[in-house]
């Protein structure tokens, strides 16, 4: 296992009354990761859910996961929680302004086939808000 | 030239040739405007956007006892009885009972008129509730049943205002993000939106209303329809550019069309954030090559068609019939436009894509034989402008 730092996006999902845990305070400071939070919810007596990027060696991300884990805390590597139906996305393009990172674009000029692209999503859920046809949801 | 006649008789014998407007450029570019209007049989024309002036009749058959419907709900969504005992109207724009509307703005309209209209043609099940005073020929004052399309004995779209010509650009050149049927618009011309076809569109490809007329059999979201009558706010007499293209609005189509013979991808029900509902409806009209002048006007490209730019914060709501500027397609395409030296980002309302898979249908539907084509039994008014509405005080 190489000592390399590597960034994972991780989508956590904290089941009822673990959300007053100082969770991500303890991924900084006990297994020396360097995290960048794009959505939370954390509410006390609630479900609640982190979708974050964390950068540290795979040691040390696998240490903490399993730290994560004592907590009865999910961890989903896939971590996007935007979703893309293509069976409701009618290719209109009127989403493709209002996503800063270009992660919904077209796919070529000619066709105009409207693209997603998950890896450069930041969830802002800006297309949420704007799309006519429900075509992208959260899951949460 | 050819007529009519000969056109369908080349269709009905398979030998038809059909291209869309998207190819038809480039084919004639390449084998000159006459030899292609020998060859060419019909140009495929398409178009995919949101259509608020739709909606649909339904008659459900008698109820045991019968019920004159003096109101009704489908999904609680209001539809209007005021017609024969068991018909109804049901308007695309029309917002469900309770929704909030823009209370605590910008709603959300997350289901409405458009979408019960998607429901009814993706064959979900439905519920009807309606309400009635009673008569003596309709006793029953109280219905609630759950019913599909295949229940009804008749579903018929209408879409009283289709396909318009051509279309204003929207932009919002006030402080505040505004919620317009023309999608969210950011303050300080941030984002512009348009919603059109361009090449592809109907009208685009017949600026003069040479072949679409009264009668003319249209591909309607996969059924095949016709034009009724001139959509509402039809206005021919308007600025055209020398090829006989409009620079804003013009032309529109009233269309109808059996819904059960539609196919759900292409009847969408629209949520307009801040806004209200609308209903996308995919179109596909074919345009006979009866002569050159015909094909050539088919020929317009993304480039040659202007679109005008109309600030939807001030000067669309008052009226004021100023524009910022006339831009094309190619440049709205482009995704980036200019305004006052600055750059502005375009997005679009109108699914070019869905509309080239619409024409691609359209023109195999007619190179197998099975879409025959109908010369108008009226033609669009040319010289009809649009009027405003006079604000009187009572006489």
């Amino acid at each position: 296992m190489t000592s390399e730092p590597v960034t994972h996006k991780l989508m956590l999902h904290f089941p009822k009354c673990e959300c007053e845990k100082p969770i991500i305070y303890h991924l900084v400071k006990d297994y020396d990761l360097v995290v960048n939070v794009f959505r939370a919810k954390v509410t006390p007596e609630e479900e609640g859910y982190l979708v974050l990027d964390v950068t540290g060696t795979e040691a040390d991300i696998d240490r903490a996961m399993d730290y994560v884990k004592t907590f009865n805390v999910q961890v989903n590597f896939t971590g996007k929680g935007v979703i893309r139906d293509e069976e409701k996305c009618t290719h209109c393009g009127y989403c493709i302004p209002y996503c800063p990172t270009k992660a919904l674009h077209l796919s070529d000029d000619a066709s105009r086939e409207v693209a997603y692209n998950e890896a450069d999503c930041i969830e802002c859920l800006a297309c949420i808000r704007v799309c006519p046809y429900g075509a992208c949801t959260s899951a949460f | 030239m050819k007529t009519y006649e000969q056109i369908n008789d080349r269709i009905e014998s398979g030998k038809a040739v059909v291209l869309t407007a998207d190819e038809i450029m480039d084919y004639v570019d390449k084998k000159g405007l006459d030899a292609a209007a020998e060859e060419v049989d019909v140009v495929t024309t398409a178009t995919f956007g949101p259509m608020c002036s739709s909606g649909c009749f339904l008659n459900f058959g008698h109820s045991k006892p019968k019920i004159r419907m003096s109101e009704a709900w489908i999904e609680d969504v209001l539809v209007y009885t005021g017609l024969a005992a068991v018909d109804v109207y049901l308007g695309a724009t029309q917002l469900r009972h309770g929704d909030p509307a823009n209370m605590y703005p910008p709603g959300e309209f997350r289901y409405g008129g458009g979408h019960v209209i998607e429901d009814l043609i993706a064959g979900k099940t439905l519920q009807l509730f309606a309400l009635s005073y009673g008569t003596d020929c309709y006793p029953l004052r109280e219905l609630r049943t759950y019913f599909t399309i295949n229940d009804l004995n008749q579903a018929t779209m209408v879409n009283p205002r289709n396909c318009y010509q051509n279309y204003n650009v929207a932009i919002n050149c006030s402080d505040k993000t505004i919620y317009t049927y023309m999608g969210q618009l950011e303050p300080n011309c941030k984002n512009a939106n348009y919603c059109s076809a361009g090449q592809l569109s109907p009208l685009l490809n017949d600026p003069l209303y040479d072949t679409i007329g009264v009668g003319t059999r249209v591909w309607l979201a996969g059924a095949q329809g016709h034009v009724y009558a001139e959509g509402t706010q039809h206005a021919g007499a308007c600025e055209r550019t020398e090829g006989g293209v409009p620079t804003g609005g013009a032309g529109t189509l009233a269309l109808t069309g059996d819904m059960k013979q539609m196919q759900p991808e292409f009847v969408r029900g629209v949520s307009f954030r801040g806004y209200g509902i609308s209903l996308a409806v995919g179109v596909g009209v074919p345009i006979p090559i009866l002569n050159a002048d015909i094909l050539k006007r088919t020929c317009v490209r993304d480039r040659d068609i202007l679109a005008p730019v109309t600030d939807y914060s001030h000067d669309y709501p008052q009226k004021t019939g100023k524009i910022l500027k006339q831009v094309s397609y190619e440049q709205l395409r482009s995704g980036e436009i200019e305004i006052d030296g600055k750059k502005v980002n375009v997005g679009s309302l109108s699914s070019y894509y869905k509309a080239l898979e619409i024409a691609n249908l359209l023109a195999d539907e007619i190179r197998r034989g099975d879409f025959q084509l109908t010369a108008p039994i009226a033609p669009l008014p040319k010289n009809v402008p649009m009027k405003s509405m006079i604000q009187r005080a009572k006489p």
